[in-house]
């Protein structure tokens, strides 16, 4: 298979994830799109990685997927924080920095 | 038969990030992007990457997911009416944003089609633990290190922010 397809599924993936921080207020489904474009990085990362045979890649993915679940881990303790501070967690009603 | 699984993965991968970003339940929300990780790592397996894709399913689609999930039911949010913002306006210009995003990338994967046609036959060495094993454990043994005191870190990082005295302010 070529590898733009691979290439072309990643953008869809990253784009739907774009909008999808864009548009929700939820601070949860926002982290989780956020999730989402990093996870299409890393199809990406693969599929260059698969067309060149070289390991270096999926390596790059390995660490990349280190780093998201300690994001994961602290994002989500942020969230209860706020939410035991503001009983929610609507962006839009978070606004302790905005002036 | 390969293009036929691709089709079945992608048309699930790309379904169900719309069903994230569009349901109003966050516990839906969180499914649906199991099922989109999952479907991601059916895709890792069509590119040879064994490792990845197990990995993948069981930190992403197995650990990370149900952190997400735990979080979503302690915070035991009613799924409201307006999650999704309510000015249109805002909305036009996110999806024109998007529309501008997904056309840059596809531009620049047009531009370059056709230099790297095909996996390589390489990758039934290279996807296996054995080979990504040989190179962590060797080449990037200190990476490998400052993970594990990364991670570390986060845990207690999370614990701290999590606790219940954390804050100044007194609970209303």
């Amino acid at each position: 298979m070529e590898l733009y397809w691979f290439l072309g599924l990643s953008a869809v993936l990253f784009t739907i994830g774009v909008i999808g921080v864009l548009t929700r207020k939820n601070a949860i489904v926002i982290f989780m799109s956020a999730e989402l474009m990093l996870n299409s990085v890393n199809l990406s990362l693969v599929s260059f990685s698969a067309q060149l045979g070289d390991v270096h890649g999926q390596i790059l993915v390995f660490f990349a997927l280190c780093v998201a679940a300690a994001e994961a881990a602290v994002g989500l303790a942020i969230i209860i924080a706020i939410y035991r501070n503001n009983l929610t967690v609507d962006v839009s009603k978070i606004h302790l920095l905005r002036w | 038969m390969e293009i036929y699984l691709f089709i079945l993965f992608a048309t699930l991968a790309v379904a169900a990030a719309v069903g994230m970003i569009t349901s109003k339940d966050t516990v839906n929300s969180a499914l649906f992007l199991v099922v989109n990780l999952i479907s991601v790592a059916g895709i890792f397996l069509l590119l040879r990457a064994q490792f990845l894709a197990v990995i993948q399913i069981l930190v992403y689609g197995g650990a990370i997911m149900v952190l997400f999930l735990f979080v979503i039911m302690l915070l035991n949010l009613s799924s409201e009416e307006n999650m999704i913002s309510r000015f249109s306006v805002k909305y036009a210009i996110a999806f024109l944003l998007g529309v501008v995003v997904l056309s840059q990338l596809l531009y620049a994967i047009a531009s370059v089609t056709g230099t790297l046609p095909y996996v390589s036959p390489e990758m039934e060495r290279v996807g296996t633990v054995e080979a990504l094993g040989d190179a962590l454990f060797s080449t990037y043994m200190l990476p490998v290190l400052v993970t594990a005191i990364l991670l570390t870190a986060a845990v207690v990082g999370a614990i701290l922010l999590a606790q219940r005295k954390f804050s100044g302010k007194e609970n209303k």
